[in-house]
């Protein structure tokens, strides 16, 4: 069993489209009882069952912490990824039995904040609904800069503004908005903590100038799920269960361990939880290395590897598992 | 610099430069040789924006020093309970960008922490470096009286009298370590004092 992932057996309550890229989805348990509790930021994993494969991703869960009859989630639909999106926007329907983790929360609030200033990228929209909701409901202080493509691709943006007011501010990337970043950091009172989510690009951008003004990494959290990147095929010997596998190109390890039948831990599945942390035995060749938790010095040692997002090339690779 | 030896005993550091744009330090007595150390590692324009709040005692060492690091701003308060109201008032006008360090004494630093953590700045990122005495500040736990620069082992509370012993255990919230009564069991039990934080 997978760390931390304990399942929920639910059923798909009612899908509904947002606008012409993100869908919402909703879930209740079968047997009618309350879900879990979460804090703003958490997300769970979702099992998809797409013929004989079985996908796993995360989504952040954007309703209120303080209703628990049903988690709501929206997904974004990819058509050049690797196929999980499209397969919650065609395949997945009011009605269908599904399985998710319990929830996980790798970008909450710090409560001790003076402030919460949110910065969101596109469909990063998502861990704020909750989290907003979540200081909403105790009279936190918070403030929202939301970044989209176009006003009818900002996800959820009249909804916010109508409950929030001016305490939600749109940028739109077809009129030329563009968060003033530098004044925004440098005009927030001392105890302020920020949050980020959205593209990478976006992510980078404001950790640098965070840090580039002052501002202590410890007031500064971010969430970015790294979808796993394809590359070439490449074989590993997983030492422990004495298997030798084939990781396919739109496959990641992670993936390909656990269609071999063997159950590591993750919770995350993008790079930045740790979880899922794997001793190389021996390796002949050079590691791609996609995550954002090793060190720099774990990923040239070569003594350690992320299989939910990075890759190998080269002629032997054997792990502990 | 003080043996780390249970987990709420503070541990300080070396001061180094932060990236930001305001930076505050808070000094007293020997402290100011840790800003004068850091200013050597600090990039051109550093005390441009700095502001140095200095409490030098009676003889008025290193001000001359302080000086010239042409800080922005040289603030020379007489004792801490003066400075203390001006920098409450700096840090509730402060933005994020500011950054803290904090030099001298143990109980400049806790005290000087304390406010800081009042206006929200966490206290890992406060840079902090211990100089000069290791005379503690001390809270009985019986009476909850605060005795200033304990340098002994046990001390006499100022407030009740008891003898206590001065533990490690540290309060960031009270900015004091804990004092214990040492011969609750039998009064005429008098353990020699000693002095042991210089
Ligand atoms: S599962 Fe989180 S880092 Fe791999």
């Amino acid at each position: 069993m997978s760390t931390g992932t304990t399942k929920l057996d639910v059923v798909v309550s009612d899908v509904v489209p947002v606008n012409e890229l993100v869908t919402r989805f909703h879930f209740r348990r079968r047997d009618g009882e309350l879900l879990p509790t979460f804090s703003g930021g958490a997300h769970v994993v979702v099992e998809m069952r797409d013929g004989n494969r079985t996908r796993l991703n995360p989504y952040s869960l954007m309703g209120s912490p303080l209703d628990t009859r049903e988690y709501t989630i929206s997904v974004r639909r990819d058509d050049i990824g690797r196929g999980g999106s499209l397969f919650m926007h065609r395949s997945v329907h009011a009605g269908l039995e599904m399985v998710i983790s319990y929830p996980v929360n790798l970008f909450s609030l710090d409560l001790r904040a003076k402030k919460h200033l949110m910065l969101a990228g596109g469909i990063g929209i998502t861990p704020f609904m909750a989290q907003t909701a979540q200081l909403a409901g105790s009279g936190g202080n918070f403030e929202l800069h939301y970044t989209c493509r176009t006003a009818s691709l900002g996800t959820y943006a009249d909804l916010l503004q109508q409950r929030y007011g001016r305490r939600v501010r749109l940028y739109h990337d077809d009129r030329n908005e563009r968060v003033d970043l530098d004044r925004l950091l440098s005009s927030q009172p001392l105890g302020t903590h920020l949050y980020v989510c959205g593209p990478a690009g976006m992510i980078n951008w404001v950790r640098d100038r965070a840090a580039v003004l002052g501002w202590p990494s410890e007031t500064v959290h971010f969430e970015h799920f790294a979808a796993p990147q394809p590359g070439a095929p490449f074989d590993v010997t997983l030492a422990v269960s004495g298997k030798t596998i084939r990781v396919g190109e739109q496959q990641s390890l992670l993936e390909a361990i656990e269609a071999a039948g063997v159950d590591p831990p993750y919770l995350c599945r993008g790079g930045v939880c740790g979880q899922c942390e794997t001793n190389v035995i021996s390796y002949d060749g050079k590691f791609i290395h996609n995550d954002h938790w090793l060190s720099e010095e774990d990923h040239r040692s070569g003594c350690k590897i992320m299989p939910c997002v990075s890759r190998f090339e080269g002629k032997s690779l054997v792990l502990e598992r | 610099m003080a043996a780390k030896t249970i987990i709420s005993r503070p541990v300080y550091g070396t001061l180094s430069p932060q990236p930001g744009k305001h930076h505050l330090f808070v000094a007293d007595a020997e402290g100011a040789l840790a800003i004068i150390d850091m200013a050597g590692k600090a990039p051109d324009g550093f005390f441009d924006g700095a502001e140095i709040v200095f409490i030098a005692g009676p003889e008025g060492k290193h001000i001359a020093a302080l000086e010239a690091l042409k800080p922005a701003q040289l603030h020379l308060p007489p004792s801490f309970a003066s400075l203390l109201p001006r920098l409450k008032q700096t840090l509730t006008n402060a933005h994020m960008g500011l950054r803290l360090y904090l030099c001298g004494t143990e109980g400049l630093i806790g005290q000087a922490m304390q406010v800081a953590l009042e206006a929200g700045i966490d206290h890992t990122s406060i840079e902090t470096e211990h100089r000069g005495s290791l005379a503690r500040r001390m809270q009985c736990v019986h009476c909850k009286g605060i005795t200033e620069n304990v340098t002994t082992q046990p001390a006499l509370c100022s407030h009740c009298g008891l003898l206590l012993l001065v533990r490690d255990h540290y309060s960031r919230r009270l900015a004091a370590f804990q004092g214990v009564c040492i011969n609750a069991e039998d009064r005429s039990e008098i353990p020699p004092m000693e002095e042991i934080f210089r």
